[in-house]
């Protein structure tokens, strides 16, 4: 005998609300159902799914590599040796012992990282093997027209120029100095590059991003019209677009979070080949150096743009079969 | 149950596909829809699910009218219908287990739940040793039988078929209408569109018979 639910009086009722009961459970178990069966359906076609991550993690890892380049540019400029030193020239009345005590006083700055002095006679026996210049110190017969100098290293977080110029600028303001200088122009000519260079990536980032999200976008779209049928008939049975998106919703993001992985992946193989060429490279120019890989920050960065950048692709392919097929 | 009060459809460019449509149909009550094909049969229940929207009039269903139902709405309205097609629509990539608890899983039951409701309902028709078959594996009549169980495995208070008999000879026929009769018996409100009228009449239930989209018998009592 068919048992069917009656209602109060005997009837079968028509019922509009949808349960209230158990909903945090239900919507655990309703997601771990549809990750688990999006899984399932890449898993099923391994050779395509890899494939569409391959071009995702490419096209991740591209940008993900320049910033990177970046990084490591960023570190050279802290490490260029005559570029951010400030030399100060003390007044010309200012002693050799003057000229200590004053190094002594400004390594106590918390900008300043190292202060060597120069003593007159040093400035003067280095000016003197300049050639053509011993003749002009003739002169001055015996005297000594040189003052000491102090050279002034910052600390590496005071290395940008705007730090560096106010840093001149209080070393001038003090009595015992005649001068501050330093190679403004090179430092900024060469932040002027980074700075062009970081544009060009963030453009390329951006521009090869909304490529992740065309690419997830259409694949997606693909997986729709292949279970066009399925999705009809779910419709017709009650399924709310929630219910019809979430899979896809999960399909795209772990498309994103593979090509996310893969990115990475291709980063550290990167950075292994190119690691011994590039210290070869600097050493030349007898640097220190070491060639910055993927840290945490950019693998995090990596799989969180994926993951993001494949539920934005998803969203939009569901999105538009969802609004293309509403009852007319 | 379900009122129909001066029901228009018209396709954009078109002619009216229904033509002031007004009857009624009691809760518990078996119709069948006849008239020659392109009549508005399937216009008719594509309607009542809102699968389509009609143009003008109103259609009432549990007391809710339709025109006021918003799209948000529509999902949990269609859990109170089950849909029988002529040509089944079942899915083919899955069993026939799966195909029967589709109703089920976009309804968000318990995993344990819906095992015992689709083997209740596979039981009903018959087929409970063929649940872990693929569609194609079974006969035209047991598809049908599938179509059927997964109609009613949500206990839903109404059933529409079309044409559920379309492709099946006169015996099986008579045993899917057998099984749409058992299901009226305990409360479902029934509505079948087919153009068998020699079975319609076996079966004595009344008859909404539909031409070039009015209706021009069987409107029963105006509401």
């Amino acid at each position: 005998m068919l048992r069917h639910p009656a209602g109060p009086r005997g009837g079968v009722r028509f019922d509009l609300s949808w349960p209230r009961h158990g909903l945090l459970r239900a919507w655990l178990v309703r997601h771990l159902q549809s990750f688990f069966f999006s899984l399932g359906l890449m898993a099923r076609s391994p050779v395509s799914t890899l494939m569409t991550a391959a071009v995702l993690g490419i096209a991740l890892s591209l940008p993900a590599a320049l910033y990177l380049a970046l990084d490591n540019l960023a570190q050279l400029t802290g490490r260029w040796d005559s570029g951010n030193r400030i030399s100060v020239f003390l007044a010309g009345e200012q002693s050799d012992e003057d000229a200590r005590r004053l190094a002594r006083r400004l390594r106590e700055w918390r900008e300043i990282d190292a202060v060597s002095v120069t003593t007159r006679d040093e400035a003067l026996a280095e000016f003197r093997s300049m050639s053509g210049f011993a003749d002009v110190l003739e002169a001055f017969e015996d005297q000594n027209p040189l003052p000491a100098v102090l050279t002034v290293e910052p600390a590496a977080r005071f290395a940008d120029p705007a730090t560096m110029e106010t840093l001149a600028a209080s070393l001038q303001g003090l009595p015992e100095v005649d001068t501050a200088r330093f190679d403004l122009q090179w430092l900024k000519r060469f932040e002027a590059i980074v700075e062009v260079f970081r544009r060009a990536v963030y453009l390329l980032a951006a521009l090869l991003g909304l490529g992740v999200v065309l690419i997830i976008g259409n694949t997606i779209r693909l997986g729709i019209e292949s279970r066009r049928e399925e999705i009809e008939i779910a419709r017709l049975f009650g399924a709310t677009n929630a219910f019809i998106r979430r899979p896809f919703l999960y399909g795209g993001l772990l498309f994103g979070l593979g090509g996310g992985v893969l990115a990475l992946a291709i980063l550290a193989a990167g950075h292994f080949l190119l690691s011994p060429a590039a210290a070869r490279l600097v050493a030349l120019y007898g640097a220190s150096f070491r060639l910055l890989g993927p840290g945490p920050e950019v693998a995090l960065g990596l799989l969180i743009s994926g993951a993001g950048l494949g539920l934005a692709g998803a969203w939009l392919a569901v999105g538009r079969h969802l609004q293309a097929t509403v009852p007319g | 149950m379900i009122e129909y009060h001066s029901v228009y459809k018209r396709y954009r460019g078109g002619a009216d596909a229904l033509r002031n449509i007004s009857t009624r149909i009691d809760s518990g009550e078996m119709v069948f829809v006849t008239g020659h094909s392109g009549a508005g049969k399937s216009t008719l229940l594509r309607l009542t699910t809102l699968l389509e929207r009609y143009t003008r009039g109103h259609i009432l269903i549990g007391g809710h009218n339709l025109s006021r139902l918003p799209a948000r709405k529509i999902p949990y309205f269609r859990r109170n219908f089950g849909v029988v097609f002529q040509d089944h629509r079942l899915l083919r990539d899955r069993t026939v287990f799966d195909n029967v608890a589709l109703p089920l899983v976009v309804a968000g039951y318990a995993h344990s739940e819906i095992r015992r409701r689709v083997r209740a309902a596979l039981d009903k028709v018959d087929l409970l040793s063929k649940e872990r078959q693929f569609p194609v594996a079974l006969s035209g009549g047991e598809q049908q039988r599938v179509g059927i169980a997964r109609a009613v495995v949500h206990k839903p208070p109404i059933l529409l078929a079309d044409e559920p008999t379309g492709n099946l000879d006169p015996q099986l026929s008579r045993e899917i209408l057998g099984l749409f009769a058992q299901f009226n018996q305990v409360g479902v409100t029934v509505m079948i569109a087919t153009h068998d009228l020699g079975l319609v009449r076996e079966f004595g239930h009344r008859v909404l018979e539909l031409s070039n989209g009015e209706l021009i018998n069987g409107q029963g009592a105006p509401c």
